[in-house]
């Protein structure tokens, strides 16, 4: 039987294709019209933390380094007030085996991909969790298909994921690549039938239990190095997976007192499906076009019910702007000798912020690290934004316009904290579109 | 007759998945004005030259048909085609602050 590959028949077939690639019947989950059992699905998994931390360890994943950045420590109390002034803490996640915390989301879904029988794994990213599919599924001897969105209409790619493509390809992975879409999802589902694999999702309960062990190590390590447990841990966010599985590992190894803030870039303005502003932005990730939709509305993912509820988890969301993460960018290579980034750059550069504000006894851990290097590196995205006619200059990172220019702060003291209305985010989704959206579904009218 | 490629060769293919009309509503004018177009690498199945439509094998097996555009297809990629100065500038000021040079 021939069948039927077009747009709306693929579409047609979604759910029935999601349920076999991932062996989840999330309707299991459904208590009601709108509300579903999230922490039932979790604990589903039927992995206790202590698996999971067994399951990476036997694949190179996690236990990485947390590291005192004194000189940045130094940096932030020579501009700020007598007694202020916080010690920061990064943890190294570059060390995991493609080179980003990603690895923990990866290893858990090539050990259920092996575990259920399936023969290989399929993602839809053009992040670093590309490189750890790839890798992990290596590791694993799973066939592995990425699907990306990498270029504009001119053919023109956002360097960082040209990079991501090569990583995996010469990791073993076949990668798709599409122009800019949400259609993406299309060529995803198709490569999902077509190849019988597992739906190796960001967003599954197995991806955020992975996640777990790393809030885990934080806690159990600063009890171990400075003797207490942090008092902020700050988290880039995007997806939301990161801080949520963050926040529970934390929560896991009982540091209840821990405060766990998110950090995006801010990008407000640029669309995310838009062919021109594409090519307009110098982060990929880690930014608030997807940090803010997928704060309010989780369920757009690849999954029908994500396991990612930031919203849950975070205490406070710190925007930071493109020109001060590239500052601190090169800050942390000349002065802590660490070429990482640059997303996780966004959660140094927020928390670098932050720690101005907090007392020099205060400890801040940045939670994750990645590596880089040729189109990731600052040089590529600076000289990149250049070349899309984006102006690069000193100046006052508060005018910074996303799309428009990209502002290095003249000074580090011009890192300031910008807290996100936190009240404003819930309320947007939680009362009136949130009611408004419940109403739809229930197939109600208000006049 | 020689070809650009022979069988067996690695590849990267090119196709056009939607056209401009086909497209879906919730996206921004410019770029339902575009189509939605994919690129992919993997194994020649037959000779043949750069623009004819062939077929290649994946490395996860599969089988994909579209417009041939390159032969050993290279990254290009790199720390950019032209100098940053300002990083420089970053890095020195951060120095001299932490050593105590700034006064």
């Amino acid at each position: 039987m021939v069948r039927d590959n077009s747009y709306d028949a693929v579409m047609g077939r979604k759910d029935e294709i999601i349920t076999n690639a991932t062996k989840i019947n999330y309707g299991d989950y459904e208590t009601g019209k709108l509300s579903f059992d999230y922490e039932r699905m979790m604990k589903d998994t039927g992995f206790s933390l202590q698996d999971i931390i067994r399951i990476q360890r036997n694949v190179g994943v996690g236990n990485t380094p947390l590291l005192e950045l004194r000189n940045l420590t130094k940096l932030v109390r020579k501009i700020s007030p007598k007694g202020k002034g916080a010690r920061i803490f990064v943890k190294d996640e570059q060390c995991n085996p493609s080179g980003s915390f990603k690895d923990r989301r990866a290893s858990m879904s090539a050990y259920i991909a092996k575990k259920l029988g399936y023969k290989g794994v399929v993602a839809a990213t053009s992040g670093n969790y590309g490189a750890a599919v790839a890798s992990q599924a290596a590791i694993r001897n799973l066939d592995c298909i990425i699907v990306q969105e990498c270029y504009d209409s001119r053919k023109v790619g956002q360097p960082e994921i040209l990079e991501k493509q090569r990583k995996c390809e010469c990791l073993g992975a076949e990668v798709v690549q599409l122009t800019v879409g949400p259609e993406l999802f299309y060529e995803f589902l198709k490569a999902l039938e077509e190849t019988n694999f597992l739906n190796a999702s960001l967003y599954s309960p197995y991806g955020i239990a992975g996640v777990e062990s790393l809030g885990y190590e934080i806690a159990m390590q600063c009890r171990d190095m400075i003797g207490k447990e942090p008092e902020v841990v700050m988290v880039t966010n995007a997806g939301g997976g990161n801080l949520t599985g963050t926040a529970r590992g934390l929560i896991k190894a009982g540091a209840v007192d821990t405060k766990v803030y998110g950090a995006s870039v801010d990008l407000s303005g640029l669309h995310m499906a838009s062919d021109i502003d594409f090519n307009r932005k110098a982060f990929t990730t880690g930014h608030t076009g997807f940090g803010v939709p997928y704060l309010t509305d989780p369920d757009h993912s690849d999954v029908p019910r994500s396991a990612a509820r930031a919203l849950r988890y975070m205490d406070q969301y710190q925007l930071v702007k493109q020109g001060e993460v590239f500052f601190i960018t090169e800050a942390l290579a000349e002065l802590e000798g660490m070429e990482r980034g640059p997303a996780g750059n966004t959660s140094l550069t927020a928390a670098f912020a932050l720690a101005r504000e907090m007392d020099e006894d205060q400890i801040i851990v940045v939670q994750e690290t990645e590596y880089t290097g040729a189109g990731k590196h600052p040089l590529a995205q600076l000289s990149f934004a250049r070349q899309n006619g984006i102006e690069v200059k000193f100046g006052n990172p508060e005018e910074e316009v996303p799309g428009k220019n990209i502002i290095l702060p003249e000074h580090p003291s011009m890192i300031k904290s910008r807290h996100f209305d936190m009240d404003k985010l819930k309320e947007t989704k939680s009362n009136v579109e949130f009611v408004e959206g419940v109403l739809k579904e229930l197939g109600v009218t208000v006049k | 007759m020689s070809f650009d490629a022979k069988k067996g060769d690695w590849v990267q293919i090119h196709k056009i998945v939607l056209k401009p009309e086909e497209r879906t509503a919730k996206i921004p004018e410019e770029t339902k004005k575009v189509p939605l177009e994919m690129w992919v690498k993997g194994y020649l199945k037959e000779d043949a030259n750069i623009g004819d439509t062939v077929e290649i094998v994946t490395v996860a097996k599969r089988t994909v048909k579209g417009e041939l555009v390159e032969v050993n297809p290279v990254y290009t990629y790199s720390f950019g085609e032209e100098f940053v100065p300002e990083l420089v500038k970053v890095g020195e000021m951060v120095k001299n602050i932490v050593r105590g040079d700034d006064n």
